[in-house]
């Protein structure tokens, strides 16, 4: 007996009806993993928006371009194996910031008071002359 | 569409103490926070184990969600419409896609868990284990299991594992049409011929239980829940989500003189909740369990579809590739 179902697509199949339910995929069955770049618009910069699985670059260029380029719209897109990525474990440590140095921050420079202190002594001056 | 009423594990005897408790209270404090969780953070065993299973059940039923509604495209009614339902059968694929790669970035690679929804380990929601038989039945569907989707989607989408919120964030924007093209087809039904309006009647009936199953069983009393509440990874509980769903979308459905088969359902205005009829429960475990009147046949067919694919992913598979865990 084949599976019967309202779909007649399937019923067409001939599904054997009684089967065991079961598969043992091989590793690497789904292939190896791409990381996937989009440019929203010319002048833009490229952003990671996901992942996905492929056998080779021109097949995850396709089905990135399927998977991330379908619905908004996407001017240049770029893909990558996820293997080629240098990434450091503790980005919190790593990229902890030194708020204190403020000598190489634009804010750490104030020179107005300078100028105005500057401005009034030559104001006074002038008036004394 | 698709994701709710996930089946979460039953968590043991206080898994969370073999934990570095110095390293939980830090991540605890993160989440509190509203900081998000990266794939190569630090996170405790549970909060591992759940979410995959979550996402995973996510990724399943996007993928088995597209079987009932696939059944419809080559006899949907008008190109237009066919079309339509091409877009939004592929977009749940797509999401399917999303969503597996969001759970690969746990640790759990792609293969194991497409074994796992095959040998009927991992569950998906069960809503699918029941037939879209008319047209109808299809629009009720994209209309009211994608709006329940959406709530919980939405809720999900300000949870804590970042990968999950990327993905759900895309997820959200597609679902915008999906609701909005089940919304004009159950109109276009409900205001049309008496015939159309029969069909679209029954369809609802027939959904209705399905519907109500959809955010799971109460969850009030589980403490199970409170930690998972805790952690972001469930955002609200399966009660509030369905009265979220019928505060919304019941007003909707009786503005177009459609009835709700549940002579219980009304809203009780000193409360602002809603009361209905105790959805059957028992009926919702037996079916998720596997004894459902279509469980077997979505998969066979995706069991099928695995096997029948295999010879062309073996040809272009290199056996020198490396899997590697995707980055997010």
């Amino acid at each position: 007996m084949s599976l019967k179902s309202l779909d007649p697509r399937v019923t067409r199949l001939g599904i054997p009806e009684e089967q065991e339910l079961k598969t043992e995929k091989s590793p690497l069955d789904q292939w190896q993993t791409y990381e996937v770049f989009t440019q929203a618009k010319t002048g833009a910069h490229h952003t990671h928006v996901g992942s996905l699985h492929a056998p080779n670059d021109e097949m995850a260029y396709i089905l990135a371009k399927e998977q991330f380029g379908r619905r908004s719209k996407v001017t240049s897109l770029w893909v990558a194996k996820t293997a080629f990525f240098v990434t450091a474990e503790n980005d919190d440590e790593l990229f902890a910031r030194n708020d204190e140095k403020m000598y190489r921050e634009a804010g750490g420079f104030k020179v107005m008071d300078r100028i105005n202190e500057f401005k009034a002594k030559v104001k006074s001056e002038k008036s004394k002359e | 569409m698709y994701g709710g009423g996930y089946i979460f594990e039953p968590s043991g005897n206080g898994e969370g103490n073999a934990e570095d408790p110095q390293k939980l209270a830090e991540f605890e404090a993160k989440i509190a926070a509203g900081e998000k969780i990266e794939p190569d953070d630090w996170m405790p065993h549970e909060y591992r184990k759940q979410l995959i299973r979550m996402i995973e059940q996510h990724a399943h039923s996007e993928i088995i969600g597209a079987l009932p509604e696939g059944t419809w495209i080559t006899r949907a009614p008008g190109f237009r419409r066919k079309l339509a339902l091409m877009a939004k059968v592929q977009d749940e694929v797509g999401h399917g896609q999303l969503l597996y790669s969001a759970a690969e970035t746990l640790g759990k690679p792609r293969e194991e868990m497409i074994n796992d929804l095959i040998s009927g380990k991992s569950k998906y929601s069960n809503v699918f284990n029941y037939p879209a038989v008319t047209w109808a039945d299809t629009a009720i569907i994209a209309w009211l299991i994608d709006a329940g989707a959406i709530i919980n989607q939405v809720a999900n989408s300000k949870g804590s594992y970042a990968p999950y919120c990327r993905a759900l964030e895309r997820i959200c924007q597609e679902e915008s049409f999906h609701l909005k093209y089940g919304h004009d087809n159950v109109v276009f039904l409900a205001t049309g011929t008496p015939k159309q309006r029969q069909m679209v009647q029954e369809a609802l009936n027939r959904w209705w239980p399905p519907i109500m199953h959809f955010f799971g069983p109460s969850d009030k009393i589980s403490v199970h829940t409170e930690t998972l509440m805790r952690w972001k990874v469930k955002m609200a509980s399966n009660d509030a989500m369905r009265q979220k769903f019928l505060d919304m979308y019941v007003p909707k459905i009786w503005d177009l003189g459609l009835t709700i088969p549940d002579p219980k359902l009304k809203k009780n205005e000193e409360t602002g909740e809603w009361e209905y009829t105790e959805p059957d429960w028992d009926e919702f475990k037996r079916v998720i369990n596997g004894d459902g009147p279509c469980n077997k046949e979505r998969l066979a067919v995706r069991k099928m579809a695995e096997e029948k694919g295999e010879w062309v992913r073996k040809a272009l598979m290199r056996q020198d590739e490396k899997y590697m865990v995707p980055l997010s």
